[in-house]
């Protein structure tokens, strides 16, 4: 095992460019020239104020799902369930942004604390589940899953709250918003300003908003709880070891249903903050849209720690936006592309593989010795 | 945090090689397609059938953006404004929102979307183009009431929505037209993705005596006529002609053309002709709806004449097929 966080870093860069190089050999076999494509997806995601505002945007929600995977994992429990709490975190801001209409500044905390507070029960159910009737996390959260894609659906399509004649809620109201000078910047004004301001203008085009800010406090949350509490310490002695964390006194059932609740409650807050600064609104689901399994990938990219996630969400946020440019600039179908972000994610999620290799090696040069 | 946004800036700085813009006089119409994405068996992939047509006889650039996920519908228009195209087409109506509004922070842009209607809002620099599809299913809907020996058909619908509704009550109307006394049942998947739950469904009528069931449920359909062929029944497809999923069971399909649509559109685009603020309807007049030319393969030579007549009735509007359902109880209580 990689045991200093030197070795976690060489790991992850070498497991990237295994990733990119296999990436390349995938793009290869499709036809496709290998380096003009790696050159467009670089330039999509530096050349242009609007495409690192857009990773950003794209990021934010991989970040909040990547910590609320590793969170669990540091108490030993395997969250599949970030899908669904990222799920009831977006269906509650929905509900409560359309419902309520306050002042933004009582508005955003009420609408983002309901949300966060809702998918943290959401996480808990899997959490006492486990720890009371021994029912194994990742069974519970994948059916809880299910519920939670069908009560959105089912809760998208109530009077009331359906915008008519669509498969969509209505919007959220304007002060519950996330975004950056939403309205200022489509006001005659702002386009004015703006035209004298490209580089500001290009990176307001994407919707930029408070978001990110939500998921840096978040890592910084996390990383308190962790290191800083003795909450936290008995959380990762669970997760270290649970019969010995029994034995030291540390009440394990608890601490199993407190990790589910928290990890709820961040990727609660990550549909929160895409519904706040992105969609407005929630629609009918024809299937899952994936947030909360790409935040498995960055927590295995990112490792558990808290400063993780963040890294490796902006890279699988850079990823995902720099592959849809592929299909515009090569006509390359978006199977391949997928396939081959699908291998630079396969490959950078096990680092430790790598650790492993390195280990050998050392072994067999002790053994040598 | 501050290193790392002058980070960031020194990157957009450095590497401003921005990759070379189409700059020639050559048209280009592009499409965003919705989360089916473009191999879909459906209107995604009909739709880029007719942009392929569009590219090869009128010799323009085409090309298409996938999404995956709602949230890129947004970033995928960008990324076709940023690619000079001339017309930007949004394929579906869960495209709506964002291209309405692209199409207000964009007034120079030229916009058409399908399946959906702005009504009396449509922005200037935007077309809708509507599918009467009650048309296409009226006649699926007759077929089956003639061919149906159990006299009971059933409906598989994806969800509960308007555009399914047009493919319902149409059908329904076409059924009773042929079959008054007929039965029939309908239920919806709730998906339009879950094929196995369209293969219970099905399963389920077909134990209960139906015998020739019709779907609008996009894949979920693909269980429905798997379930017909194990059970030797008949099948409706939906959308595309598809004969060749089930040859001997897929009597007939209920088709909307979004290929021709989307040709015609961008070919009087190109002559100079845009309706930018209106809707199109698309129906059997145009060739917008029909059902499938293999039709005829099935289908008794007697059906397929009584057929004709009332494809006339349609396009004089001598018969307008209900697409909601008040439109169909006020059509069958008019008649008692």
């Amino acid at each position: 095992m990689p045991n200093s966080s030197y070795e976690k870093l060489t790991a992850t860069f070498f497991s990237i460019v295994a990733g990119i190089l296999v990436g390349g050999l995938v793009l290869k076999i499709a036809g496709l020239p290998v380096g003009e494509a790696y050159l467009v997806m670089f330039n999509s995601m530096f050349s242009r104020a609007n495409y690192v505002a857009h990773i950003i945007v794209k990021s934010t929600p991989l970040i909040l799902t990547g910590l609320s995977v590793a969170f669990a994992f540091r108490t030993g429990l395997f969250n599949i369930g970030a899908e669904g709490q990222f799920i009831i975190g977006a269906t509650t801001a929905a509900l409560a942004g359309y419902f309520l209409d306050l002042h933004p500044l009582l508005e955003i905390p009420l609408v983002l604390l309901l949300a966060v507070f809702v998918s943290a029960l959401w996480g808990g159910i899997a959490g006492l589940l486990k720890a009371h009737f021994a029912v194994h996390e990742v069974i519970s959260t994948i059916m809880l899953n299910w519920t939670a894609f069908y009560l959105q659906n089912y809760l998208v399509m109530l009077e009331g709250f359906r915008r008519p004649n669509s498969e969509a809620s209505n919007s959220i109201n304007v002060s519950a918003s996330l975004t950056f000078f939403e309205n200022w910047k489509y006001s005659d004004a702002g386009i004015l300003w703006l035209e004298k301001h490209p580089l500001l203008a290009d990176f307001l085009r994407a919707p930029v908003n408070g978001g990110i800010i939500i998921a840096l406090l978040a890592a910084i949350f996390c990383y308190i709880i962790l290191h800083k509490t003795s909450l936290g310490f008995s959380l990762r002695a669970v997760g270290h070891n649970a019969d010995a964390a029994e034995y030291g006194g540390i009440k394990v059932k608890q601490k199993m249903t407190t990790s589910m609740l928290i990890a709820g409650a961040l990727a609660g807050a990550a549909g929160a903050t895409h519904v706040m600064g992105v969609s407005r609104n929630i629609a009918i689901l024809a299937s899952m849209e994936g947030y909360g399994f790409d935040g498995i990938a960055v927590a295995l990219i990112g490792g558990s720690g808290a400063w993780g996630p963040i890294l490796a969400g902006l890279f699988f946020g850079a990823l995902k936006y720099s592959g849809s440019k592929l299909q515009a600039a090569l006509e390359a179908p978006s199977e391949v592309i997928y396939i081959m972000i699908g291998v630079i994610v396969f490959f950078t999620a096990m680092p430790k593989l790598f650790g492993k290799i390195s280990d050998l090696i050392k072994k067999r040069r002790a053994h040598a010795r | 945090m501050k290193k790392a946004i002058v980070g960031i800036l020194a990157l957009i700085f450095c590497f401003n090689l921005t990759t070379a813009t189409a700059s020639d006089k050559n048209l280009k119409i592009s499409m965003v397609t919705d989360v089916g994405g473009v191999h879909d068996q459906s209107f995604n992939q009909s739709a880029w059938e007719g942009l392929t047509r569009v590219k090869n006889e009128l010799g323009v650039k085409v090309g298409y953006q996938e999404s995956k996920q709602d949230a890129d519908y947004d970033s995928n228009l960008e990324t076709l404004l940023d690619g000079n195209n001339d017309l930007i087409w949004g394929i579906g109506f869960k495209m709506a929102d964002s291209i309405l509004k692209s199409a207000k922070q964009n007034p120079k842009q030229k916009y058409a979307i399908i399946d959906y209607s702005f009504g009396n809002t449509t922005p200037p620099n935007v077309v809708g183009v509507m599918f009467q599809a009650e048309e296409a299913s009226f006649l699926a809907g007759y077929i089956a009431g003639k061919m149906s020996k159990s006299n009971a058909v059933g409906f598989v619908g994806g969800m509960s929505v308007p555009i399914i509704h047009s493919f319902q009550y149409g059908f329904k109307a076409g059924f009773k037209y042929a079959n008054p006394n007929g039965k029939i049942f309908e239920q919806y998947a709730e998906s339009f993705t879950d094929a196995a739950k369209g293969k219970a469904i099905t399963t389920q009528m077909l134990n209960q005596g139906v015998d020739v069931v019709f779907h609008a449920a996009g894949a979920v359909g693909d269980g429905v006529i798997e379930a017909c062929k194990e059970k030797k029944k008949m099948a409706i497809g939906v959308d595309r002609d598809q004969n060749y999923m089930a040859p001997d069971t897929v009597i007939t399909s209920a088709m909307k053309r979004v290929d021709n649509a989307i040709f015609n559109i961008s070919k009087d685009f190109l002559a100079g002709i845009y309706k930018g603020g209106t809707t199109v309807n698309y129906g059997l007049q145009d060739g917008g709806v029909d059902l499938a030319p293999t039709t005829s393969k099935l289908v008794p030579e007697k059906i397929l004449k009584e057929l004709e007549a009332i494809r006339q009735k349609i396009k004089e509007k001598t018969l307008i097929p209900p697409a909601t359902p008040e439109a169909f109880s006020t059509m069958f209580k008019e008649k008692k």
